[in-house]
């Protein structure tokens, strides 16, 4: 049985004006437990809390019920009191006599009674109240960002700046992601090279920061604070500790004709090659599927013109498991491929690209050295066709594409659109639109500049075909505005693809514990409050992983992620909320249902060998919390059927409690 | 319960979530916005937590009326919970229905931290509702008075 103390608190009149606090506290000695109960005009006060500190002593108290304002209010300063007293902080309940009674009641009659009740209620809960203790971990000092393209590069710098030790895991041979790809960016025409290469010389220079490039993760386990992560390091056979980056083998590779991925196809490279100038590290890798050497023991040649002695035929893929305390995720996104959009096209004719490959026609270390030349024949188009929103917002193709709106592509060809004029005034560029969406800063006046000052032409409406004719393209629109249809002989058309998440991040996201949304974007702890959060504890948001992100926007949130990983590795120890979730084992049947509704991932189940009457054993599978990882919202609790789970400091025998105490 | 109805209030049992629906009432009361006391508020962490269990308790021991209060759809602090309360309590309250709990004694609302006035709102309009039906007799379990 608990020494109960209720302490009533008149909060000068705003509670006794309304509220008869003698005779609440004169009914409350009455209840079950009480052993004190005494009502003053401040509770908070010092004086207050010096009179619930002598009862503790005096009384022996072991439960403290303050009927006074709200528990958002001074929940945390009774606790500390009960605490400095010598009782478990947990041993608290506060009645909201104030917020929930007397500001909102006028008679004193009703105020008083309905006073009593809630007093009763918190009396009948702290009868049942346990002490709780919130569970302490360590934290890994040491956070892992998944991607490595400007969010992971932008999460690591910032991470690294505040002192503390960053991996970056990016399955490509080099850090950089599509942002390496561009040629100028949106809003203000820098190139892309120009500002992101710094910044992955910044990566490769900072001491806290190592890259594991060419790798991906493969396990991951633990929770919070305490992760512990397996990398698979894939063989690229070439010693990257010895490896300089002075290209010889690259240019000695008798494997010429493989498709140049970094740009996209529209040149080749060798089986051994670096996927561009300023990569990092800057590392020769071996492509196994095409290398002479790798596939059949004949060449070499590589390894005879290293003179570093880079080349290693006999590299296998290495597994190294590490500790982190946090995980960035940063694995941004794809253009979706175009082989379903026959209408436009694009398999058919060399000259349908999409607006990536756009991008690499146009830099200067690009397939054409920046010549903007037809990939079929080389000849300079004169007439260009730029069709957005393909695959996007596409209600009825959702077999095909997208129905979100992939939000850069607006402001990209606006930015192709532009620059075409700018570079080439000898040409026609049409831009077919069905909206177009330019909310961000500096964003309309740019569009307006690709309509008023380069004379783009801008038609609302949608392509319907495009047909290869010739050496021409015959591209049949419809203008919604006036109402007709076009025709336009085009040289090239730039068809602006839906943008989709990596392909990896799902079985990512599995190994995680993170959820993602339907179309496979990570999903954020709370839209709005939590953005650069996962629910999972301890894995963070960055990049357009979370959603479609121009280059602004990701390392705002890049930043905003960095942030809150800093903040979580300054800690020493973690403090859980010890109002967690816990299963009575001899209930549970281990039917999974608490597992499916949980959405951190908390709950796992093991298998435990329990003593039957008959003194003989038997393993049955049952649930397990992990108290670090659950956040208490006690959904578990009721989806169990066998009534096993329950939820510390809100069990189902307190809640009976209070409802009894109020329809009493 | 006095004996001539003239007096009758109803008892009304309310499941607030901390993070919102709590605040709210919270705020309609710095607000000092009026609603009858016949409403005593109970906080669980998150809707969610409610368990059907506890509701057929409270009209047991009396009640006449319970209505859950949670985070709009979209803004449970716990990110989904109360998809789940919404679909529970859908079902829990037609099967109640079916046992003579009429419909309108049970309510499940979405009222955020900054809705103090649709807090209160909320309970005068309830407390009419069920004032309206008299007392729960289907459920009471009359054993449990004194
Ligand atoms: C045609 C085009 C033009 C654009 N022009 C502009 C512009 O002018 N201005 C602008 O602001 N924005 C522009 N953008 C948008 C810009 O590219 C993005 O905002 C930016 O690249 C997002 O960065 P990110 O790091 O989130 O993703 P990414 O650049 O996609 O980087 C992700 C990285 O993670 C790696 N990765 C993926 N999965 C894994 C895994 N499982 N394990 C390890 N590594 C993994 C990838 O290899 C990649 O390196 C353009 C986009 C396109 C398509
Ligand atoms: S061994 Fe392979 S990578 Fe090296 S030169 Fe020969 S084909 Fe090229
Ligand atoms: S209380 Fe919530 S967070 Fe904790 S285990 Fe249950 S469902 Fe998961
Ligand atoms: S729902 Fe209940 S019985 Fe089922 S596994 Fe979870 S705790 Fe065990
Ligand atoms: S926290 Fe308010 S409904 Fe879940």
């Amino acid at each position: 049985m608990q020494r109960i103390g209720v302490f009533v608190c008149h909060c000068g009149t705003n509670i006794a004006g309304t509220v008869n606090v003698e005779a609440v506290s004169d009914a409350l000695r009455k209840e079950p437990g009480v052993v004190f109960s005494t009502n003053y005009q401040y509770m908070c006060s010092q004086a207050g809390q010096d009179i619930i500190k002598n009862a503790i002593a005096e009384y022996k108290l072991t439960g403290i019920v303050v009927c006074s304002c709200s528990p958002r209010m001074h929940e945390a300063t009774f606790r500390k009191t009960a605490a400095s007293a010598g009782i478990n902080p947990y041993m608290v309940e506060i009645a909201n006599i104030r917020e929930q009674c007397s500001w909102v009641h006028k008679d004193t009659l009703t105020g008083t009674e309905k006073a009593i009740i809630l007093g009763r209620a918190a009396i009948a809960k702290v009868n049942l109240n346990a002490p709780l203790t919130p569970g302490q971990t360590p934290v890994t000092k040491r956070a892992l960002v998944i991607g490595g393209g400007i969010a992971g590069i932008q999460t690591a710098l910032d991470i690294a700046d505040a002192g503390f030790p960053v991996d970056i895991v990016e399955k490509k041979p080099t850090i950089g992601g599509k942002m390496a790809q561009l040629d100028k960016t949106f809003p203000t025409l820098d190139c892309a090279a120009c500002i992101l290469t710094p910044k992955m010389v910044d990566v490769a220079q900072n001491e806290k920061i190592r890259i594991f490039s060419y790798s991906e993760v493969t396990e991951v386990h633990g929770f919070v604070g305490n992760f512990d992560v397996t990398i698979k390091k894939k063989a690229r056979y070439v010693r990257e500790d010895i490896c300089t980056g002075c290209g010889a083998c690259t240019e000695k590779c008798p494997q010429k004709k493989i498709p140049n991925e970094f740009n996209l196809g529209m040149d080749t490279r060798r089986a051994i090659y670096i996927p561009f100038a300023q990569a990092v590290p800057k590392v020769a890798t071996i492509d196994p599927d095409h290398c002479n050497m790798l596939k059949n023991g004949k060449c070499g040649v590589c390894s005879k013109v290293c003179t570093a002695g880079a080349i290693d035929y006999n590299a296998k893929d290495e597994f190294l498991t590490e500790k982190y305390g946090a995980i960035v995720v940063a694995t941004g996104f794809n253009p979706i491929p175009m082989d379903k959009f026959d209408e436009f096209a694009y398999s058919q004719s060399k000259d349908v690209i999409t607006s990536l490959e756009f991008e690499r026609l146009m830099n200067a270390a690009g397939p054409t050295g920046g010549k903007l030349l037809r990939p079929s024949d080389g000849e300079h188009p004169h007439t260009l066709v730029f069709v957005q929103c393909v695959g996007s917002r596409c209600e009825a193709c959702a077999e095909k594409g997208k129905e979100y709106c992939s939000k850069i592509c607006c402001m990209y060809t606006a930015k192709h659109a532009m620059l075409t004029r700018d570079k080439y005034p000898d040409t026609e560029v049409y831009v077919f639109y069905i909206d177009v969406r330019t909310p961000g800063k500096n964003f309309d006046e740019f569009y307006r500049r690709a309509v008023e000052e380069y004379g783009v032409h801008y038609i609302k409406g949608m392509v319907g075909k495009v047909s290869p004719e010739g050496n021409k393209l015959k591209v049949q629109a419809s203008d919604l505005i006036e109402n007709r249809q076009i025709h336009i002989d085009a040289d090239l058309v730039v068809l602006a693809a839906a943008i989709e998440p990596d392909k990896s991040a799902r079985p990512l996201a599995t190994m995680l514990t993170a959820s993602m949304d339907t179309n496979d974007f990570f999903t954020e702890a709370h839209p709005k409050l939590r953005p650069v959060e996962s629910p999972t504890a301890g894995v963070f948001l960055s990049g357009a992983c979370q959603g479609p992100k121009d280059i602004p926007e990701t390392v705002a949130q890049a930043g905003a992620a960095a942030s809150k990983v800093i903040g979580l590795l300054c800690k020493d120890q973690l403090t859980g909320n010890p109002c967690v979730a816990h299963p009575d084992e001899m209930m549970c049947s281990g039917c999974s249902n608490c597992e499916k509704v949980c959405p951190y991932g908390a709950i796992t189940y093991v298998d435990k060998e329990f003593r039957m009457p008959d003194r003989t054993t038997k393993v049955r599978r049952v649930a397990q919390v992990n108290e670090a990882v659950c956040q208490g919202c006690g959904c578990c609790t009721v989806a169990c059927m066998s009534g096993a789970m329950d939820l510390k400091g809100f069990k189902n025998e307190q809640i009976f409690a209070e409802v009894d105490a109020i329809c009493r | 319960m006095s004996v001539t109805n003239e007096e009758y209030r109803p008892l009304i049992v309310a499941f607030c979530c901390n993070w919102c629906s709590y605040a709210g009432a919270d705020l309609a009361g710095n607000n000092r916005l009026a609603y009858p006391a016949d409403v005593k508020i109970i906080r669980v962490p998150c809707s969610c937590r409610v368990n059907p269990a506890f509701i057929l308790r409270a009209f047991q021991r009396g009640a006449d009326g319970v209505i859950i209060c949670g985070c709009h759809p979209g803004d449970c602090h716990y990110t989904s919970g109360n998809y789940y309360t919404r679909r529970r309590m859908a079902l829990l309250f037609s099967m109640l229905d079916y046992l003579g709990i009429e419909k309108e004694r049970t309510r499940v609302e979405w009222v955020s931290a900054a809705e103090g006035a649709k807090f209160a709102a909320t309970m005068n309009d309830f407390c009419k509702t069920v004032a309206a039906l008299g007392e729960n007799k289907r459920l009471e379990d009359l054993r449990c008075k004194k």
